[in-house]
């Protein structure tokens, strides 16, 4: 496989990336959420699988395994869990504004695209037109953070995020060394006990996962 | 090897105590591990202060003048916050605030929250010190919510979101810095270290390192509760128990600043320009004059201490970035008596609000007629807080100001306006609470009085006179960070 070849099939895997980024953006069910993240890690995977292919470099096998575990087994397993024991996988979310998020998805790309543009010229990697796809994933994250209320999808958004971090790291520069990148998955690990802690606390204090219900702490005029 | 004695009595404290739990010596041996680390710290400072910066374990870790004293000041105000908290914690244990499982979890994540903040500053690699930050987090989004009440479990659950969203952005910065040093050092983690990376901070790509820096101030700058990313400190500081308010406002922001005037130090290489300075003064000084106007409108007494440690962190930025030795010092100097004088006055605020059953301030009142150590306590740490002489905070502001007269003049009506506003609110606040008589809620109870004894005397020694060695100190650490 050479160079060309292995930057097209990232390319590919990036576009498909960025379209799951924008299905997590609008799915309003629970587990169709769920499935997209899953699919997001795995293209992930793969990404990081080719690139360590294509440029030899045998330590990004690690991460692609440890994305594999992690991001496609391990975290959709606990919140596919955690959903069921909270009963919430019936549960729509009811979104306004489905067209004007969309809108602003494209034009958080856009800005990613300008925004990396200067690091795409110094750049003589083959996956460095893929860093604008990375940096609007984690935009996309962002924006799926604040525009939803409900707690499972502002955690699907933030590791969702996460991913885009995770993709920049391997289009930027093949990687993060294997310390870092062992470390930040534990971190995330972690986040993921506390988040399946916390679904409870919310649901046994407020008796909704909504988090229109907590609102209680503002400044008061 | 003292290094790994520092970090790993946290780390052994921290899960002796999750077995520990619930029993009686719990808090004196929290106490004791806290007190251990201190003088591990000691003696790494000692160490560092005879023979110069040092490099262990293959350069994973760095110690210098500039980190070395926020270690110690770390190790120091765990030490007094886990002797405040022995009495405090058991108060609102018998007044069934907290249970059995709860008072397991606070002792055991209070030494991991130590031992991340500790591994955090020692730490020479850019990476870990991000993950160290994280984990900083993450160990204490539940005790945030260790009360489990509505506003508590909304608090911690702002906190987490709004900090993993924070610090995931100076993850993206952490990966542009290593895109540009991969260039110079190649793979591997030699290109993470802070070392190499400020040895040949002028070859770094400018334009890579300036957007590093983007991400680095909204990322870290959200941890150290720069407006307008600050939305979640005031919730998470009122809500959670006063002994993680002490340290999350004494040490949590400090650590945050530390890594991004670490960050701030190789982009000003890179670029050799006052860009990322003129960024920081800019975030600084809107955190003063927003945190100073909020401090007025304030109901809740630790809220609005939360929006006073905004004011300070807020000075503290602008002092590094005005840059220039004197500003710097200033800003070094901050940071030490901010966090002595903040957690001093967090100790005194959680036995008044124990006393009256309530953070509400105006259910406060009588405070020195009620418990008079307790009532001068705050009062002074009040007064320390507000800048007024002799206390260390004036000297600090002093030198800070004296920088900005020369440097930046155009910023001082702004910073000025900022610190009368909030020294005419906290006294229009506070006097009302210590003096007069008190409320008929108010009931007696067991204060621990020697924590704040200490840091006061601490804070009036530094107002008063700059010990020789600490001085030298603060000036080795300046020469590091102003080129």
């Amino acid at each position: 496989m050479n160079a060309s070849f292995a930057a097209q099939i990232n390319s590919i895997l990036a576009a498909f990336i960025l379209l799951t980024a924008f299905g997590l953006l609008v799915q309003r069910r629970v587990f169709g959420l769920l499935h997209i993240f899953a699919w997001q890690g795995l293209l992930l995977s793969i990404s990081t699988a080719i690139v360590g292919y294509s440029a030899g470099l045998h330590h990004l096998y690690i991460s692609a395994v440890l994305t594999l575990s992690l991001k496609v087994i391990v975290l959709p397993w606990i919140l596919y869990v955690l959903i069921h024991r909270l009963k919430i996988h019936k549960e729509v979310e009811d979104m306004v504004n489905i067209p004007t998020t969309m809108l602003i998805g494209i034009a958080l790309v856009i800005f990613s695209y300008h925004l990396t543009a200067p690091i795409r010229e110094l750049s003589t990697l083959v996956t460095r037109s893929t860093l604008a796809v990375a940096l609007a994933t984690v935009m996309l994250g962002l924006l799926m953070m604040i525009t939803r209320k409900k707690a499972v999808t502002q955690i699907i958004g933030f590791l969702a995020m996460e991913n885009g971090l995770f993709f920049a790291a391997t289009s930027a520069t093949y990687g993060m060394p294997l310390v870092i990148e062992m470390g930040v998955a534990l971190d995330i690990l972690i986040a993921a006990f506390i988040f399946g802690i916390f679904f409870f606390q919310i649901r046994t204090t407020f008796d909704t996962l909504d988090l229109k219900a907590m609102e209680k702490l503002k400044e008061e005029e | 090897m003292i290094l790994l004695v520092l970090l790993g009595i946290n780390l052994i404290a921290s899960i002796a105590l999750a077995f520990v739990g619930d029993r009686k010596y719990a808090p004196e041996l929290n106490i004791f591990g806290s007190a251990a680390t201190f003088a591990a710290s000691i003696r790494l400072a000692l160490k560092v202060y005879n023979h110069g910066p040092m490099l262990a374990a293959n350069g994973f870790f760095f110690v210098d003048a500039f980190n070395v004293y926020l270690a110690v000041l770390t190790a120091f105000v765990s030490m007094t916050t886990a002797i405040f908290s022995r009495k405090y914690m058991r108060h609102e244990r018998s007044h069934g605030k907290v249970g059995h499982k709860g008072m397991r979890f606070y002792h055991a994540m209070f030494q991991l929250f130590i031992f991340a903040m500790l591994l955090a500053l020692l730490t020479n690699n850019i990476g870990v010190l991000w993950i160290s930050m994280e984990l900083a987090t993450l160990s204490t989004v539940l005790l945030v919510s260790l009360y489990r009440t509505p506003s508590a479990v909304e608090a911690a659950w702002k906190y987490f979101i709004l900090c993993g969203v924070g610090i995931a952005q100076a993850l993206f910065g952490t990966v542009l810095l290593y895109f540009a040093s991969e260039k110079i050092f190649g793979e591997g983690s030699r290109g993470l270290l802070w070392t190499n990376l400020s040895a040949v901070a002028d070859k770094l790509e400018p334009t890579v390192l300036s957007l590093a820096f983007i991400f680095f101030i909204v990322g870290y700058g959200t941890k150290v509760g720069l407006v307008p990313l600050h939305n979640w400190l005031p919730d998470a500081h009122s809500e959670g128990p006063t002994p993680i308010s002490a340290v999350l406002s004494g040490l949590l922001l400090n650590v945050a600043l530390y890594a991004l005037v670490r960050c701030k130090v190789l982009v000003d290489g890179a670029t050799h320009s006052h860009k990322a300075g003129y960024i920081m003064m800019i975030f600084g000084l809107l955190s003063i004059l927003v945190a100073s106007f909020s401090l007025l409108r304030q109901k809740d007494i630790k809220r609005m201490f939360a929006y006073s440690s905004i004011e300070h962190m807020g000075i503290a930025t602008f002092a590094f970035g005005l840059g220039g030795p004197v500003a710097t010092f200033g800003g070094l100097l901050h940071m030490l008596v901010h966090s002595l004088t903040k957690s001093s006055i967090f100790f005194t605020v959680g036995h008044a609000s124990q006393m009256h059953s309530t953070q509400e301030m105006s259910s406060i009142g009588g405070l020195i007629k009620g418990n008079p150590s307790v009532g001068w306590g705050f009062m002074l740490g009040v007064t320390a807080i507000a800048g007024l002489p002799p206390f260390g905070v004036f000297t600090s502001e002093f030198l800070i100001l004296t920088a900005a007269i020369k440097d930046a003049p155009m910023f001082m009506p702004f910073f000025l306006l900022g610190l009368v506003i909030a020294f005419a609110a906290l006294f229009r606040k506070v006097l009302p609470m210590v003096f007069g008589k008190p409320p008929s809620i108010q009931k007696p109870i067991k204060a621990a009085h020697l924590p704040v004894f200490i840091h006061m005397s601490l804070i009036l020694v530094l107002g008063l006179y700059l010990p020789t060695f600490l001085s030298q100190w603060f000036h080795a650490a300046v020469v590091l960070l102003v080129r």
